[in-house]
């Protein structure tokens, strides 16, 4: 039986439970039993029971579990955003988007392994220790929504949210087969989340197809009294429908696929199947050009560790976590209990963006970097008036292994050569997986202008049903 | 190479205490990532106005109403030195330079 429940997508385990063929208490428990079991690393947390002590069947859905990123705040359940300076933290209140799950049934299942305050792409930056990948558990799951979609994938959780700030949510669900969706800046309420970068930080699904990305986002958007730059979805989320792509013109930008971004092969041939592919569907593929996107990187790796030096400014042992005694000295408490409580890549991005703020290089670094990100974000606009969609592959790899790249941050750092592009220009990005390449998984990643998620997630669609990828065997645990 | 000045400078202004070896391999690692990042320089970004913020949003405020916020109790039931009026702290004299 267990088997049957794992092959359900969360869309088709609400319907079961509607139809009366399912048992909310027994899709609860097979994934709260592997959750616990825990063999991949990617909780940090799992429910003992059922949050509200029962399944709401008749709220859009049904009670079935949900996984959530650390970094979300999920009243007094431990929220700690991988980080040790946060050790023992019982937020007071819950995050926007977790109670707006809640509120439309979903029930909590755990919270889900990452980066340290999401910063890294490989989930080994966790005070809880790397995440391993189902499909091969000797390489990472990328990060930093590591976790959640190490969960996903393996069938620890039928379906999680994570955040992407500059590509943790697209990149991870490419190394683990599934899909991921950063939606567009502003769609879903930072309220609640554990702030790395505000400018770019934004929530979004981990799913194992498209039908079930669209059916949580929809009811994850919508404007919050308590985040001032959150704003009203235009539109209703609706479910995917499309099933080819006639008349859909698909950018493929030049830049991006560059030898710059160091795309190996194994992706490079996934990625040009899965526009044969499209093709096939009806859709135009033709070159385009975004030229400031090569510069999005070092934009990024300027803005995000500003912004997180400013943010990570609170953890100093005074309200919440740890604190380290100063020898009755406060700025002494300050610096020690900064120095036990973050780790290695923390410190090196608030150092990062302290530096690129301080006197004297501001505007050479922080001010340059905000001027690119407008002709960044001016490169789409000028894409968009003669594509639908941009498409890349998502990361320049397949999922590499455990200490591979952990001695070299600029080698990390170009992981998100295609993904941070679309999150300085805040539109929308989701990342499909595209085949396997050496028996891992590649993702596509297609991108839209700012709240095209209904024909972004229609496209992505048409595209997987015509990919149709096997995610099986990281869930039945047979892969690699 | 960023200077072993600037690397303790750098964490002066961010409250972070690094230890000897800590400093030398952040002098290295900061000088790779800066290098790097420096590209962007290369742009023309002659009379182009910074984005901080891609939303187009200006001023969203609420309606200026009294609303409830969190009890005392609650929003001091994380802190490590909770007191009767607040968060309790060494005192910040010790540390005037």
């Amino acid at each position: 039986m267990s088997e049957a429940i794992l092959a359900l997508t969360a869309a088709q385990a609400v319907a079961a439970i509607r139809a009366g063929d399912l048992d909310p208490a027994e899709l609860y428990e097979t994934y709260r039993g592997r959750a616990e079991a825990n063999e991949l690393n990617a909780f940090t947390w799992v429910a003992e029971r059922d949050h509200r002590g029962g399944f709401d069947t008749v709220a859009p859905l049904a009670g079935i579990p949900l996984g959530v990123k650390d970094l979300f705040c999920t009243e007094g359940v431990p929220s700690q955003s991988g980080s040790k300076i946060l050790q023992g933290y019982l937020p007071p209140y819950t995050a926007t988007v977790v109670q707006k799950l809640y509120d439309a049934g979903a029930t909590l299942l755990g919270k889900t392994n990452q980066d340290e305050f999401a910063m890294g792409s490989s989930n080994e930056n966790s005070a809880f220790g790397p995440v391993l990948n189902p499909w091969d558990t000797a390489r990472v799951p990328g990060g930093s929504s590591g976790g959640s979609a190490a969960a996903v994938a393996g069938g620890l959780a039928p379906w999680a949210l994570g955040t992407d700030t500059g590509g943790s949510i697209r990149q991870p669900a490419a190394f683990c087969g599934i899909v991921g969706l950063k939606p567009t800046y502003g769609s879903c309420s930072r309220y609640g989340m554990i702030a790395f970068a505000s400018s770019l930080d934004q929530a979004g699904p981990l799913t194992r197809d498209v039908t079930d990305a669209a059916l949580l986002l929809s009811h994850m958007v919508g404007q919050d009294a308590n985040d001032s730059t959150s704003l009203a979805f235009p539109e209703e989320i609706v479910l995917p429908s499309r099933r080819e792509l006639r008349g859909v013109r698909l950018g493929v930008p030049e830049e991006l696929l560059s030898a710059e971004g160091g795309i190996d092969e194994g992706v490079r041939a996934s990625f040009e199947r899965a526009l044969d592919l499209a093709r096939e569907l009806g859709a135009s593929i033709e070159p385009c050009t975004l030229p400031s996107a090569p510069y999005a990187l070092s934009a990024y790796y300027i803005i995000a560790p500003a912004e997180a030096s400013a943010n990570l400014a609170r953890f100093d042992g005074v309200r919440y976590g740890l604190r380290v005694d100063g020898d009755g000295d406060l700025t002494t408490m300050y610096s020690r209990t900064r120095a036990a409580g973050f780790g290695p890549e923390v410190k090196r991005r608030i150092m990062l963006g302290t530096y690129v703020l301080s006197s004297g290089y501001y505007d050479a670094y922080y001010g340059t970097a905000l001027r690119a990100r407008t002709v960044i974000a001016r490169d789409f606009e000028r894409a968009f008036a003669d594509f639908d969609f941009i498409v890349t592959p998502t990361a320049p790899g397949a999922a590499f292994e455990l200490g591979a790249k952990s001695a070299d941050p600029l080698a990390m750092y170009l992981n998100d050569f295609c993904t941070v592009p679309m999150s300085l220009a805040g539109i929308p990005a989701i990342s499909i997986p595209s085949g396997l390449s050496d028996g891992l998984p590649v993702g596509l990643q297609l991108a839209g202008p700012a709240f095209s998620e209904n024909r972004l997630l229609d496209a992505a669609h048409a595209l997987e049903q015509a990919i149709a990828f096997d995610g099986s065997p990281a869930w039945k645990g047979v892969a690699a | 190479m960023l200077e072993r000045e600037t690397v303790d400078h750098v964490a002066r202004l961010a409250r972070l205490e690094l230890n000897e070896a800590e400093t030398e391999k952040m002098a290295g690692e900061l000088s790779k990532i800066l290098d790097h990042i420096d590209a962007v320089r290369q742009l023309d970004l002659e009379g182009v106005e910074p984005t901080s913020h891609v939303v187009d949003v200006v001023n969203a405020l609420r309606a200026d109403v009294p609303q409830q916020s969190l009890p005392r109790e609650v929003a001091l039931a994380a802190a490590p030195e909770p007191t009767e009026s607040g968060f309790g702290v060494p005192s910040p004299g010790a540390s005037a330079e």
